[in-house]
């Protein structure tokens, strides 16, 4: 038996307005080439100075993963040749990277797991190349070159593919709350890639390593690492050799390749930037860093199930959007029934929203006009069918629903005398309903409570309705 | 230290650079040379001296995150030595 040990290394791209070392625009979707100047495509002459908050964010980044951070650090130059790679070297950082000694925790099939964060450094991403092989032509667009980026790095704690891709996703999620990255993996502004092994069960010494890139999705992700992991397990107990290689994802032939061997870290030469100064990370500056850190998901979803009395499912569903979960707490907050609150925000509200491609954020009707909303529904104010029905209205108008029901004359009917009218009513307008009733056939009591409905322009209040009709169905039996 | 040419060869690869047998030996013998002072320094006594990645006294020169102007595309591609369209052209490399 083979048992796998999985090491993640995870790019992402900061969320700056300005590149790190210099002004150059970050935005995605400018002509190419047009977001470049003389830092970030390495002229002789021109100075990095860094960007104070693509700094922020690695330390946000670095407390969020339970790491240290480095009191003291500085840059250093990667050599490396690459076309998309203008300087001939990255300044990324080498031994004191800004976060170290951390960890994540997540859940796997019900069972917490924690995946230990060997670094967190900070660092510039490269131009984008494209290939042609026809014209034997490498194309360069440098609007990337000099983004931040931060690389992160787990221990070889992961011991499957699902958990490599609940890493990911938890990773993602602490990431995208804290606001330092967008995580696109399609898009590339996260990237993944995996050093994997395997051991004889028990073992305590790795296998050789082989290091997987090119993993463009987090569906593939897990095929790549299963794929791997089958493919040395295969090898070793036919009595091949793992071989040390990097090796890249195929998405379409589904299968890993060798790319090329997998250079030394000393050939990479790293030294010192000497243009850029040390970075001193003071107490303050770590603890301002760490006020501007919210809630973290876990945590987040643990609280709504233990005080507030969410079902585990709900909180995942209103945690996994972070400004839902925001809206949500502000409707809580004014006093409305948590769980009546995430029904509503979970199913109609956000209905609304997919059907008018609105985010939470755009919506007029806000947490305090959301609330009085159910404080109709919960006092038997308005029917919740009729409350269903305005609320397409009141997301985009932002009229208070108290105001709007009175206005529109929506308020529920719970007059006894009224609704038996419309009783009487339903009950002559269908003969062949009431005889369905009458043979025995229940689903005809339903129908009738449809048409009563119908007929108070659903303002009847359903369980009224409910008792009215069947006590004068069974009296005219009698 | 003298640097072999075995050495300088398994440099000049790392920089993507060709060279023939003499400029091998002659690099081995000039670089060497460069190693010699680096020797120098080595005999000083450092004992109570920290060690340090910078002569500079500076720290934390930082800049605020705002966005300047960039060079025109124009100007970037005036840089390069042939081009497509708005990408710049260079021999293909080995693979993506
Ligand atoms: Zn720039």
């Amino acid at each position: 038996m083979y048992e796998t040990a999985i090491g993640m290394e995870v790019h992402l791209e900061l969320c700056t307005r300005s590149k790190v070392f210099c002004g150059c625009s970050t935005n995605y979707g400018g002509a190419p080439n047009s977001q470049a100047c003389p830092v970030c495509l390495g002229l002789p002459g021109s100075l990095p100075v860094l960007n104070k908050r693509a700094v922020e964010f690695a330390i946000k980044a670095s407390l969020a993963l339970n790491c240290e951070v480095a009191p003291e650090t500085k840059f250093d130059r990667k050599n490396y040749f690459y076309p998309d790679l203008v300087k001939g070297y990255q300044i990324s950082q080498y031994d004191k990277p800004i976060g170290r000694n951390g960890y994540i925790e997540f859940e796997v099939e019900g069972v917490t797991r924690r995946v230990g964060i060997r670094r967190v450094h900070l660092e510039e991403d490269t131009g984008k190349s494209f290939h042609d092989v026809a014209a034997e032509r490498t194309y360069l667009d440098f609007n990337r070159s000099g983004v931040p980026l931060i690389e992160i790095v787990t221990e070889p704690d992961i011991r499957s593919s699902a958990e490599a891709k609940s890493y990911l996703e938890a990773l993602r999620e602490i990431m995208e709350y804290i606001e330092v990255s967008d995580c696109r993996i399609e898009e590339g502004s996260m990237r993944c890639e995996a050093n994997i092994s395997i051991r004889p069960t028990g073992s305590s010494d790795y296998g050789i390593l082989n290091e997987i890139k090119n993993i463009g999705s987090l569906r593939g992700v897990q095929r790549a690492l299963e794929y791997e992991i089958k493919r040395q397990t295969e090898l070793v107990s036919s009595g091949g050799i793992v071989l040390r290689q990097t090796r890249r994802w195929n998405e379409s032939e589904l299968k890993t390749e060798v790319m090329r061997t997998k250079e030394e870290a000393h050939d990479y030469r790293y030294f010192p930037e000497p243009d850029l100064v040390q970075l001193v990370i003071d107490n303050s500056w770590l603890n301002k860093c760490r006020s501007e850190i919210p809630e973290l998901p876990r945590a987040r979803r643990e609280r709504y199930v233990r005080e507030l009395g969410i079902t585990p499912y709900d909180a995942e569903e209103l945690v996994a959007d972070r400004a839902l979960a925001q809206y949500f707490e502000g409707v809580a907050r004014l006093g409305t029934e948590p769980k009546l609150a995430a029904n509503w925000l979970l199913s109609d509200l956000r209905r609304e929203l997919n059907q008018a491609s609105l985010a939470i954020e755009q919506v007029k009707l806000r947490e305090a006009g959301f609330s009085e909303l159910m404080v109709l529904v919960s006092s038997g104010a308005i029917g919740s069918k009729t409350a269903k029905d305005i609320l397409g209205e009141l997301v985009h108008s932002g009229v208070s629903p108290a105001a709007y029901v009175k206005e529109k004359g929506l308020a529920q009917l719970s007059d006894t005398s009224e609704i038996e009218k419309f009783v009487e009513q339903a009950i002559a307008d269908s003969p062949k309903i009431v005889a369905d009733y009458r043979v025995g056939k229940e689903r005809a009591l339903t129908a009738l409570v449809g048409v009563v409905m119908k007929l108070s322009r659903g303002k009847a209040k359903p369980e009224l309705v409910n008792d009215l009709l069947t006590q004068k169905l069974n009296k005219g039996r009698l | 230290m003298r640097l072999t040419p075995e050495q300088v060869q398994k440099v000049a690869e790392l920089a993507r650079l060709q060279l023939s047998l003499d400029e091998r030996e002659r690099y081995a013998e000039q670089l060497s040379a460069v190693l010699g002072y680096f020797n120098m320094l080595n005999s000083l006594d450092t004992v109570n001296v920290s060690p340090t990645s910078h002569a500079l006294m500076l720290k934390n020169v930082l800049r605020e995150d705002q966005v300047r102007p960039s060079l025109s595309q124009q100007q970037v591609m005036s840089l390069a030595p042939e081009l497509s369209g708005e990408l710049v052209a260079i021999p293909r490399t080995f693979e993506g």
